[in-house]
């Protein structure tokens, strides 16, 4: 299913899709696929793959925390692919979310072709900006392979609609000036920001990032976002359990209550 | 040769803006502030009064007679170890403090290996009333004590980061993740000329005098310009500070030196341009030490001011058009020319300097023989050697019983 059916069919029930982060081999290869398939078993619409990278700038300590066990436990960038493809054979939609240099490392329309070859609808690029994207944008067109970058409320209108007119799939909002992790309260500048996104375009869906850790901040950012993106929050759920097991449990029921929120607009 | 960088700063193939969406706003609106500063009297003569009666500047330009017969070439040393806090980092703090003064932010932050740059920081701040909060790695703070203490007396708050190799380069994240939370009062006062556009752009220019000055100041001696100029070579700020007044000059060989730690064969060095490839790191596209699938490999260097697995990219840029030159020093050759400075000029260089006159040292003969005559050149001793004083005093074995094992207590 692409990306775009994905959005269509949730706006068909009235409700946000619920995608679900997962770095690639954390804390191993075969546990990151269990994990992943786990969350779409239990109410994610799309798995988010995230790339381990050793300078993840835009992340918080969550994420930094599990990329560096996948990077110490020697995952490499064919493993991400080759979890992407074990995740998309089971028929879940899979973007993956990556920092620009390994891409560039591996050669950009290699890895597109790769990337496409192994099921991956699209990829977001949290510190590349369209300014800088022009190999990027040709190989992600020429092997079809949705392009979403990043919006912030730091956004003037002029760079919000040049980024919302590159993207291809959905828009990720920023919903705060701030790094991923959970936070007590949803952001207040999320609504002013994706008003703004509509007008720039009102047809390109829209995801929310950064801060959502419940299912009652899902159903607050599903009230105004077409998507509802989750990280750090699920992630700590295998952080901090004993043993894989656990940790697919509370993985399970945290999306469970997720998609529930998502589907529970006010 | 026009100068970049251009509209979208990029040098060549290299530099540019690879950060998150959320700061593009800050950086349009630095170069917006800087741009306005730069055209603006009252800045210039505000930066120029505090450079000359606050840090010593024009630093001098010493004719260096006794290294120069054991070297074989006529070596002049630009002193920026002369500098308020012992090196040419004063200038970049100072423009930059100013420029935020401008802006209307009250915070500054800043990333510090040594902690050089995290004092030179602390220092600004403590002079313009900002507030300042330096990461530092939380291996740096332990093998820098005295340099923490330094910025807590200057009133600054060090924060240890203990997120990857917890060094320099994970300072960088942080500093980099403190920014895109607080970018409405805060500034980031980047120590090198490395980093997002307009980031290099800003800290040449404002270390840019110390070649400017350098120019000025050998045409007066000799009434001529240099067969060469000498610098260290990390983020690459010294260099760039030195070089940049030069590279119109054909005749004038620029000459940058690299970490190269236990050798760039062993993998054990921080030499980015001799023995990294291009790739993007902290915002920028440049040469980067990094493995096959552009993970950031840590570097290595017995001085910790050049220990950063990336450059500036316009030094990336000037290796690639040919006109600078850049090779390794290793630790051991730094080392010596290190001791060679002490013995033969009575000046305690930075080790990061060290490795700019064992660069020297090097060319010396190859430039007799090309140019038939002794040579002249001019090598940026940019930092002093105080700091350094614990891990040269070990290397050399200088230390008495007793102060090792105190000094092998704060390692």
């Amino acid at each position: 299913m692409s990306i775009a059916d994905v959005f269509g069919k949730a706006k068909a029930e009235n409700r946000s899709v619920l995608v679900g982060c997962m770095p690639a081999g954390f804390p191993t290869v075969e546990g990151s696929i269990a994990s992943m398939l786990a969350m779409a078993d239990a109410g994610c619409d799309v798995i988010e793959v995230e790339l381990p990278y050793s300078d993840p700038v835009m992340d918080g300590p969550v994420i930094q925390r599990a990329s560096d066990i996948a990077l110490a436990a020697g995952v490499r960038t064919r493993d991400t692919l080759r979890i992407i493809e074990a995740v998309a054979s089971r028929g879940v939609p899979v973007v993956l979310m990556t920092y620009w240099n390994p891409i560039e490392k591996y050669g950009v329309d290699a890895f597109a072709r790769d990337l496409a070859a192994a099921g991956a609808t699209g990829m977001i690029t949290p510190d590349l900006i369209p300014d800088e994207a022009g190999e990027w944008i040709a190989a992600a067109d020429k092997h079809r392979i949705d392009k979403t970058f990043l919006v912030s409320p730091s956004s003037t209108d002029e760079r919000l609609a040049m980024t919302v007119g590159q993207c291809r799939g959905f828009v990720y909002a920023t919903a705060l000036m701030g790094v991923t992790g959970a936070r007590t309260a949803v952001s207040r500048q999320a609504p002013d920001l994706v008003a703004r996104i509509r007008r720039a375009d009102p047809d390109m869906p829209v995801g929310v990032g950064l801060g959502v850790g419940n299912g009652a901040q899902a159903a607050e950012v599903a009230a105004f976002a077409d998507g509802v993106i989750v990280g750090s929050a699920l992630i700590r759920c295998v952080l901090e359990a004993p043993d894989q097991a656990e940790g697919e449990r509370k993985l399970r029921a945290l999306s469970a209550e997720l998609a529930e929120g998502v589907r529970n607009r006010p | 040769m026009t100068a970049p960088p251009q509209q979208k700063g990029h040098f060549g193939r290299f530099g540019g803006r690879f950060v998150p969406e959320a700061l593009v706003g800050a950086l349009d609106e630095l170069e917006a502030a800087y741009r306005e500063a730069k055209q603006d009297p009252a800045f210039q003569a505000r930066f120029a009064d505090l450079l000359t009666n606050y840090a010593g500047t024009p630093s001098l330009l010493y004719d260096a007679e006794r290294l120069s017969a054991a070297v074989g070439a006529k070596i002049l040393l630009k002193r920026e170890d002369l500098n308020h806090t012992g090196a040419h980092k004063v200038r970049n703090v100072l423009g930059q403090a100013l420029l935020a003064q401008r802006m209307g932010k009250r915070r500054v932050i800043a990333e510090t290996g040594a902690g050089q740059h995290g004092v030179a920081s602390a220092t600004a701040a403590a002079l313009l009333d900002l507030e300042c909060v330096v990461y530092m790695g939380e291996v740096d703070t332990e093998r820098q004590a005295l340099n923490v203490a330094r910025m807590r007396m200057l009133g600054a708050t060090v924060v240890p980061v203990t997120t990857g190799s917890r060094t320099l380069k994970d300072a960088l994240n942080d500093a980099l993740r403190d920014w895109v939370a607080s970018v409405d009062t805060t500034h980031y006062l980047l120590g090198t000329a490395a980093g997002p556009h307009p980031f290099p752009e800003i800290v040449r220019d404002f270390v840019g005098g110390i070649g400017i000055e350098a120019r000025e100041q050998i045409l007066a001696r000799t009434g001529a310009l240099p067969d060469a100029v000498a610098a260290c070579v990390g983020g690459g700020s010294n260099a760039i500070g030195i070089f940049h007044a030069f590279v119109p000059d054909e005749g004038v060989r620029l000459f940058g030196f690299e970490a190269g730690g236990d050798g760039v064969e062993t993998g054990r060095h921080a030499a980015s341009i001799t023995g990294g490839s291009s790739g993007v790191l902290h915002g920028a596209r440049t040469y980067v030490l990094q493995d096959d699938d552009g993970q950031t490999v840590d570097s290595h260097s017995i001085s910790a001011g050049l220990d950063y697995p990336g450059v500036g990219p316009e030094h990336a840029w000037l290796h690639d058009t040919g006109r600078a030159t850049y090779e390794p020093v290793t630790d051991a050759e730094a080392m010596a020319a290190f001791q060679l400075l002490c013995r033969t000029e009575g000046i305690i260089p930075a080790i990061e300097s060290a490795h700019a006159l064992a660069g020297a040292a090097r060319i010396a003969p190859r430039l007799r023989a090309e140019l038939g005559r002794e040579p002249v050149i001019v090598v940026n001793l940019s930092g002093r050697g105080d700091k350094d004083v614990h891990t040269a005093g070990a290397y050399f074995g200088v230390l008495d019983e007793r102060e090792e094992i105190v000094m092998g207590e704060q390692e």
